[in-house]
């Protein structure tokens, strides 16, 4: 069974952009956040589709930022519950909708279901919750928008945090340097369950509407993986989001793909340099620009730098070969 | 009181489930743990035999049941569901997140001990220390209260003056796996005792841009817990109300607190849960014997009933308080610090002899609590207000 991603041409974008904001301004996320970008994108991709969506948000920048009481930058509706339970708490409220419609205490209608969660949300403490909640087949489209790291208490790392990185709780030490793991592989673990699994940027926003359409399309969860850039903690000034967001695609630290059963499809800039390997660049020109990889530039940890940029070949090579097979 | 009683031995875990399925909850959202299994069997029964219309989410943790439970009563649903012991503690965060955003679940507990050691028979603890998350909180003594306290909860919970959710135990074992006498009502005189109007005023729905579950800083904060315990005191007026209904429905007295024996007694027993009716089979055994016992259980947990229980105690020389929950460190039995502050520079009111028994489901024997009672008067004799003791133990 294959998913059709829909085309979504820059003529779309002008046309969505008058449909009105769905996170308004006035929140006060960070200057430069990726996390508002990537918001402002998917409800955006979800208004543009037409049918009624609902938002649930597990705690984290993007709930705290946008929600302070007796404000709100949400203009839809919208649920914070607690951290690890966005998706068992919208697995509750699709439910509900369904067993109220079939008792007539509720208009019939379809209803688009997003879930947002940070990468501690979902990486760590909301990743049995949100695997649970796919088992049992509810319909939703879960976003997962990592940052690297817990970044609303402090910048302390998680299961999403890149390998390297300094953070608060993986410092740059004399002895250690930066977190010593890769990251959890989240699209792999999630596209595991059989559902449609995409990457995503908010650097490439055609990408990323599609994809958030075509997870919205899909009936059951889906689940999309978002490398949203946090200025603050990883450390380059507030106007590079961006640009960030794009090395990490150009790279191939960060590949933009989907995944459905067995197919396994590159898209964009990802799909470009599978075809042009002379187009992909090496894992420095992302690290550079951030305060949080500055060590690893020391003559000390060369060897930290080959073994990252070793993974990543290793990594990207895997993901050719498996979009290659069909 | 309607025609025929039906009558029909249940279970208490049974008769949480058949009582449930008159309901008819839109969601029911669960997981199991010994011994609540019996009650989510079951209405995965109804479910799956199409005897509901309910959306079962067989969630794969208690802390997703009760996530799956704020998400679906936060979204109008009428939402049930059940657990026990270490279940509850894994609920535990998110009760205060159900009940601070007023949503009425109900909860039925099969009152377990929590580990270590890991054990899974009755005991209260694991109720009683949700005692402050803003949840009405009842005990049942038999599977019929089970039953009846299953259709109450959903009232008192649901009534716009409380919006609070609510939980009812019933200790594991000695009653939810333990076969009774229950009387049953029909579907009719559930529906019409619960009216299907859904109460949420305010709901998560793809109609209305609103806002859920926001952060509320020290600028607000205190205000919403307070209207929680505004909601709190609301519900104690509501299930005194709800329970006088319900006696009248079913022509079973239902009330905050049961009196036994108590008009002329000069000692008291005070119990909840399965423990009071032993406690009843004690002071018959001593008023036989020409003591002037009594007996006081307490159904209603929280909000607690100040009044009713000095009403009843008024004029008692010395109460033993049968607690079957664990404190440690504390200056009374759980249930005992609740009267403490309940009858404090009162007049006429009893010394307090607490006792903390049955831990992990060992049996309190209706000698032992004869023997309590001894135990009670001497203290009373020698002048002690208040004292403390494990009972039924072995010592070395």
């Amino acid at each position: 069974m294959s998913l059709e991603l829909p085309k979504v041409s820059v003529k779309d974008l002008q046309e969505w952009s008058k449909l009105g904001e769905v996170l308004t301004s006035g929140h006060r996320l960070c200057a430069g956040c990726g996390a508002g970008i990537m918001a402002r994108q998917v409800t955006l991709a979800a208004k543009a589709l037409g049918d009624p969506y609902m938002i649930v948000n597990a705690t984290g920048c993007l709930e705290v930022a946008t929600t302070i009481y007796p404000y709100t930058a949400w203009n839809a509706p919208w649920l914070h519950n607690a951290f690890e339970n966005a998706s068992a708490t919208a697995s509750g409220a699709i439910e509900a909708m369904n067993a109220m419609q079939r008792k007539g205490l509720m208009r019939e209608k379809h209803v688009n279901m997003i879930v947002f969660g940070g990468d501690g949300g979902t990486y760590d403490i909301g990743l049995q919750s949100l695997s649970g909640a796919i088992e049992r087949g509810h319909d939703f489209l879960y976003v997962a928008y990592n940052n690297g790291a817990y970044m609303n208490t402090g910048i302390q790392r998680s299961g999403g945090t890149p390998q390297g990185a300094a953070t608060t709780t993986s410092p740059a030490g004399s002895v250690i340097p930066g977190k010593i793991k890769w990251q959890k592989p989240l699209a792999e673990i999630i596209a595991g369950h059989d559902i449609p699994t995409f990457t995503a940027s908010p650097a490439y926003p055609r990408d990323l509407m599609a994809k958030v359409q075509a997870g919205l399309k899909h009936d059951g969860p889906a689940f999309m993986l978002v490398d949203s850039s946090c200025n603050l903690g990883q450390r380059y000034p507030p106007d590079q989001a961006i640009e960030v967001s794009k090395l990490a695609v150009k790279t191939c630290f960060f590949p933009l793909y989907y995944t459905y059963k067995d197919e396994w499809i590159l898209t964009g800039i990802s799909a470009r340099i599978a075809k042009n390997p002379e187009k992909k660049l090496p894992v420095e020109d992302y690290l550079k620009p951030q305060g949080r990889f500055r060590h690893l530039f020391k003559p000390e940890w060369k060897r930290k730098m080959m073994d990252i940029q070793d993974e990543i070949d290793e990594k990207w090579n895997r993901l050719v070969r498996k979009a290659s097979l069909h | 009181m309607s025609g025929l009683r039906e009558v029909t031995g249940m279970t208490g875990d049974e008769a949480v489930a058949y009582a449930a399925k008159l309901v008819n909850p839109d969601v029911v959202a669960a997981y199991p743990i010994t011994p609540q299994t019996i009650i989510v069997e079951r209405y995965s029964d109804f479910v799956n035999n199409g005897e509901v219309d309910t959306s079962f989410i067989p969630v794969e943790s208690e802390h997703s049941a009760m996530s799956a439970c704020v998400g679906a009563s936060l979204t109008g649903a009428r939402v049930f569901t059940a657990t026990a012991s270490a279940g509850l503690a894994l609920m535990y965060e998110i009760l205060y997140v159900a009940s601070g955003m007023r949503c009425p679940i109900v909860l039925a507990v099969a009152n377990r001990a929590f580990s270590a050691p890991i054990n899974i028979h009755g005991e209260c603890t694991d109720q009683m220390v949700c005692r402050d998350a803003s949840w009405v909180s009842l005990f049942g003594e038999s599977a019929q209260e089970a039953y009846d306290e299953t259709i109450m909860s959903f009232k008192i919970a649901e009534h716009p003056d409380v919006m609070l959710p609510t939980m009812f135990g019933i200790e594991g074992f000695i009653v939810t796996h333990a076969l009774e006498r229950v009387e049953t009502l029909s579907k009719k005189q559930v529906e019409d005792f619960l009216p299907e109007v859904r109460s949420t005023k305010y709901r998560f729905n793809p109609d209305e841009i609103a806002t859920f579950g926001s952060l509320v800083l020290q600028d607000y904060y205190m205000e919403i817990k307070r209207q929680q315990e505004v909601a709190m005191q609301n519900a104690y007026k509501v299930a005194k109300d709800v329970m006088a209904e319900f006696t009248e429905m079913s022509g079973r007295t239902m009330e905050l607190v049961e009196e036994y024996k108590l008009e002329d007694a000069e000692y008291a027993f005070v119990s909840y849960g399965a423990t009071a009716g032993n406690a009843k089979a004690v002071v018959d055994r001593l008023r036989n014997k020409g003591e002037k016992a009594g007996a006081l259980k307490i159904r209603l947990h929280r909000p607690f009933p100040t009044l009713e229980i000095h009403e009843a105690l008024s004029g008692i020389k010395a109460v033993s308080i049968l607690d079957r929950s664990a404190t440690f460190g504390s200056p009374g039995t759980i249930l005992q610090t609740d009267l403490a502050s309940s009858l404090y520079g009162k007049e006429d009111v009893p010394t307090l002899h607490g006792y903390i028994n049955g831990l992990g489901g060992r049996v309190l024997t209706l000698p032992e609590i004869e023997e309590i009672y001894e135990k009670t008067k001497d203290y009373h004799d020698v002048g002690m207000t208040s004292t403390t003791d494990w009972v039924g133990y072995r010592s070395d």
